[in-house]
C-alpha cells in the first residue's frame, strides 16, 4: 500500500510575526472579557458558593457560614435514597448508552448508504433533537403511554385481545422504564447520529478501494476491519456525551414519573440523583446536602469519563 | 444628512439604553402609590379565581389611597419557586403558604399575633391556628379550610349491590364489584395512592406522623394501613395512569372510575357533570379500631419578615383574611369550593348549606387531620419512599417505616439546630 505524506505535514514557511498594532491588547480585553466575565460571575464564584455551602449548614439560607466540617458528604454518603439513586444512575445508564450507540451508528450506516434523499432523511432523525425534553416527556405520558384504552400504545395492543396496561403506574413488570427509554432514545438517537456520519465522512475512501483490492468482501467484513476501527474515536466520544447526559437526566423523570403537582409515589419507583438533588436543595431548601450531593455527583461523573480514556489510550490521536 | 454617529454618540446611546433596561429589572412602582406591595399567589385552577384577586387588591388600593398591590399569580411549582425568592431581598411581602418550622427559623415569615384579638382566635378553628404556630406565637392566617372526600356515584353503587363503604374491607370489596371493562372500580391517583393516601391511610388507623416533637409513626399500624392500599392496588379494580391526576375530578366526570378520592374544590365541577348522583364519604377507617379519615388543608397568608414594609404588609393581610368576610366568602364559593376558615363566615355560607358540601365540611371538622409546621418535606420524601416500596412494591412494611423514621429523626434533630 503506498503511502503518502499527508497535505498537513508539508512544512510551510512560518510568516513574520506582525508587530502589535497599538490598542490591540484593548480589542483583545473588550472581547474576550464579555464571557470571561460570564464565566466567572456564573460558573466559577457558584462552583466556589457552592462548595462553601456544601461545608455548611445551609437550612433555609444560602449564606455559608455555619461550618459543619464534611458532615453534609457523609449525611449523603450514608442516605439510602440518595445511594439508590446512584445506583438507579447506573443501572439506567447501562441500559441506555450501548442502546444509544447502537441504534445511532445504525442509522448512520443505512442513512450513508442511502441512495437517494440522504439529506432528507438526515433531517428527519434529527429533528426530534430540537424537541424539548419536557415537551416530549407530558406526550409521551398523557398521549402515548397513558393508561387507558384510547392511549395510543394501548389502541395498538387492542386488536391482539391486550387489556389497557397502565405504563408508568405498573410496577410488576417495571413498564415505566420503557416510557422513559424510549423517550430518550427518540430525542437523541438522531443527534449522535450526525456524530457518526460525520466520523463516517471522515474515512478515507482509498482505505475501502484498497481493502477491495486486497479482496475483502463490502459488508461486515469492511465494517468491521475498516469501518468499527476508523470510528474508534467517535465511538469514544459518543459513548462519553451518552454517558454525562444519562448521569445527569433530569427531565423526563420529572416530568414522567411525578414532581411539580403530579402525585408523588411513581417518582420514588426511578429517581436519578439530579432528581434527589432538586428536592433536597429547592424542595427541602438544604442547600448544605444538596450542594455536597451536588459535588459527589460531579467527582463520580469525572472519575466514570477519565478513568476509561487514561486506561485504554481512548479519545488520543492515532498515531 | 450624515447618518454615521461618532463612537462617542454611539455610547452615549447604548449606556442610556442599557440604563433604561436595568431601570425596567428593579421593583416595579405603581403611579402614585407611596407603598407598592407584592402578593404572590399559586395557580388556582378554577375560571375566576385571578380576576378576583386582582378586584380584591384594586378594591384596597380604592379604600387606602397611595398603597398598591402588586398580584403576582405562580404557575408551576409554587413552593420550590416561593422558597427561592424568599432568599433572595426581591421576595413577595405577601404570600400564601403551609407554614413550616424552618421559615421561623430562617427568619422568613413575620409573626401576625397582634392580627389576632382575643374574639378573633376564638373565632378560628384550634387546629387551624396550631398549624400556623411555632414556639407559641402565630405567622399565618389561616384563608380558607381544604378537605377531600371519597366520591362514589350513587346510581353505579346501587346497581352493583354495594352499599358505600365504611370499612376498608367494604372498600376493597366494592371496588372488585363495581369494576367493569371500561370503567374502573376507584381512582386514587396515578400512583395507586401513594401521594394522596400516604396521610390518610395511618390517620384511619389512628396513626399519625409527627407529636409533641417525636416521629411517631414507626409502628404496626400504619404498616397494617399501607398493607391495606397495597391489597387495595392488587385487585386491579384501580383506575392509573389517567391524564390527570387524583385532585382532577375528570376521571369520575368522564366515567373513568365509580369512585374517586378528591378535593372538596371539585365538587362544582362534579355537580356539573353528575348533578345529585354522587355522594361523598370520609376515607374508610381501617378496621373496628380505626376511625374515618380526611385531612384538613388549605392555604395560609404571610409576611415577608424581609419586607420594608411589613407593617402595611400585615394590615394589607387583616384586611383581606380577617376583616373583609364578604371577599373570604366569594374567594371561597364562587369559584371552586373551600370552606371559610372561620366558622362565623362559614355559617352565613348558603352554598355549604346543599347534602355533599355539608356533609364533606361536617367530615372535616370531624375526621380533618393536619401535619404540624415542624413536618418538613424531607420527612415527606423518606415516607414517600417507605410508603412506595410497601404499597407498591410490596416490600415488607417495619423494615421500611424504620428506615424512615430514622431518617426523619436525622432530619428533625438538625432543624432543631
Amino acid at each position: 500500500m503506498a503511502v503518502t505524506a499527508p497535505l498537513s505535514k508539508i512544512k510551510t514557511a512560518a510568516p513574520a510575526r506582525p508587530r502589535p498594532k497599538p490598542g490591540a491588547n484593548l480589542a483583545f480585553w473588550a472581547f474576550v472579557a464579555p464571557s470571561l466575565i460570564g464565566l466567572i460571575v456564573f460558573t466559577l464564584v457558584p462552583i466556589g458558593w457552592g462548595f462553601l455551602l456544601s461545608l455548611s449548614h445551609a437550612q433555609n439560607t444560602i449564606h455559608p457560614g455555619h461550618y459543619v466540617g464534611l458532615r453534609n458528604y457523609t449525611d449523603m454518603l450514608t442516605d439510602e435514597a440518595f445511594l439508590r439513586s446512584l445506583v438507579t444512575m447506573v443501572l439506567y445508564s447501562l441500559f441506555i448508552v450501548p442502546l444509544t450507540w447502537g441504534m445511532s451508528l445504525g442509522l448512520a450506516l443505512l442513512v450513508d448508504k442511502a441512495g437517494w434523499g440522504k439529506s432528507f432523511w438526515r433531517t428527519v432523525f434529527f429533528i426530534p433533537s430540537a424537541v424539548s425534553y419536557v415537551v416530549a416527556s407530558l406526550i409521551w405520558r398523557i398521549s402515548l403511554f397513558n393508561g387507558l384504552s384510547f392511549g395510543f400504545a394501548n389502541h395498538l395492543l387492542a386488536p391482539f385481545g391486550i387489556h389497557p396496561i397502565a405504563w408508568v403506574g405498573t410496577v410488576d413488570p417495571p413498564w415505566y422504564w420503557l416510557v422513559l427509554v424510549t423517550v430518550r432514545l427518540w430525542l437523541q438517537v438522531g443527534f449522535y447520529m450526525i456524530i457518526f456520519i460525520a466520523g463516517l465522512q471522515e474515512i478515507p475512501k482509498s482505505l475501502y478501494e484498497a481493502a477491495a483490492v486486497d479482496g475483502a468482501a463490502p459488508g461486515w467484513q469492511t465494517l468491521r476491519y475498516i469501518t468499527l476501527p476508523q470510528l474508534r474515536n467517535t465511538s469514544f466520544s459518543v459513548l462519553m456525551l451518552n454517558l454525562i447526559a444519562a448521569f445527569q437526566a433530569f427531565d423526563e423523570f420529572y416530568n414522567i414519573l411525578g414532581g411539580g403537582g403530579q402525585s408523588a409515589g411513581n417518582a420514588s419507583l426511578a429517581r436519578p440523583p439530579l432528581v434527589y438533588l432538586y428536592s433536597t436543595a429547592l424542595g427541602d431548601q438544604d442547600f448544605g446536602r444538596g450542594a455536597a450531593g451536588a459535588f459527589i455527583l460531579t467527582a463520580l461523573i469525572c472519575a466514570v469519563t477519565l478513568i476509561p480514556g487514561k486506561l485504554f489510550g481512548l479519545g488520543r490521536a492515532d498515531k | 444628512m450624515n447618518l454615521s454617529i461618532s463612537r462617542r454618540q454611539f455610547l452615549k446611546t447604548a449606556t442610556f439604553a442599557a440604563g433604561a433596561l436595568l431601570a425596567g429589572c428593579g421593583p416595579k412602582g405603581a403611579p402614585g402609590a407611596r407603598v407598592t406591595l407584592t402578593q404572590w399567589y399559586h395557580q388556582y385552577g378554577e375560571t375566576g379565581t385571578q380576576d378576583a384577586v386582582l378586584r380584591y387588591a384594586r378594591e384596597y388600593t380604592k379604600q387606602h389611597p397611595g398603597i398598591a398591590v402588586r398580584v403576582i399569580w405562580i404557575p408551576g411549582d409554587y413552593s420550590t419557586k416561593l422558597g427561592t425568592a424568599l432568599l433572595t431581598r426581591n421576595g413577595p411581602d405577601v404570600f400564601e403558604s403551609t407554614l413550616s418550622e424552618p421559615m421561623v427559623t430562617a427568619g422568613e415569615v413575620a409573626p401576625l399575633d397582634d392580627l389576632f384579638t382575643p374574639e378573633i382566635r376564638a373565632d378560628f378553628n384550634p387546629k387551624d391556628l396550631e398549624i400556623n404556630s411555632v414556639g407559641g406565637r402565630i405567622y399565618g392566617v389561616k384563608m380558607f379550610d381544604d378537605t377531600a372526600a371519597l366520591y362514589y356515584r350513587k346510581s353505579l353503587l346501587e346497581k352493583a349491590g354495594v352499599d358505600p363503604p365504611r370499612t376498608m374491607d367494604a372498600l376493597i370489596a366494592a371496588v372488585k364489584k363495581l369494576n367493569t371493562d371500561d370503567r374502573k372500580g376507584l381512582f386514587v391517583g396515578n400512583d395507586g395512592g401513594v401521594g394522596s393516601l400516604i396521610n390518610i391511610a395511618p390517620w384511619s388507623a389512628g396513626s399519625d406522623f409527627l407529636v409533641d416533637g417525636h416521629i411517631v409513626f414507626d409502628n404496626p399500624r400504619t404498616a397494617a394501613a399501607y398493607e391495606k392500599v397495597l391489597e387495595l392496588n392488587a385487585t386491579g379494580a384501580l383506575l392509573l395512569g389517567a391524564p390527570t391526576d387524583w385532585y382532577d375530578p375528570s376521571a369520575l366526570t368522564q366515567g373513568l372510575a365509580a369512585m374517586q378520592w378528591t378535593g372538596l374544590w371539585a365538587y362544582p365541577a362534579i355537580r356539573k357533570a353528575l348533578g345529585d348522583d354522587v355522594g361523598v364519604l370520609p376515607w374508610p377507617a381501617l378496621d373496628a379500631q380505626g376511625t374515618p379519615a380526611t385531612f384538613l388543608g388549605g392555604w395560609s397568608s404571610m409576611v415577608n419578615a424581609q419586607s420594608p414594609n411589613v407593617d402595611e404588609a400585615k394590615k394589607y393581610v387583616k384586611w383581606l383574611w380577617i376583616e373583609r368576610a364578604d371577599l373570604q366568602k366569594d374567594w371561597c364559593l364562587s369559584y371552586g369550593f373551600h370552606v371559610p376558615a372561620r366558622p362565623s363566615v362559614a355559617r352565613t355560607a348558603d352554598a355549604l348549606r346543599a347534602t355533599v358540601p355539608q356533609t364533606a365540611a361536617h367530615n372535616m371538622t370531624v375526621y380533618g387531620h393536619a401535619l404540624p409546621p415542624s413536618w418538613n418535606s424531607a420527612m415527606n420524601t423518606a415516607l414517600t419512599d417507605a410508603a412506595t416500596h410497601i404499597l407498591k412494591e410490596g416490600r415488607p412494611a417495619a423494615g421500611e417505616l424504620a428506615n424512615a423514621a430514622r431518617k426523619c429523626e436525622i432530619v428533625l434533630r438538625r432543624m432543631q439546630e
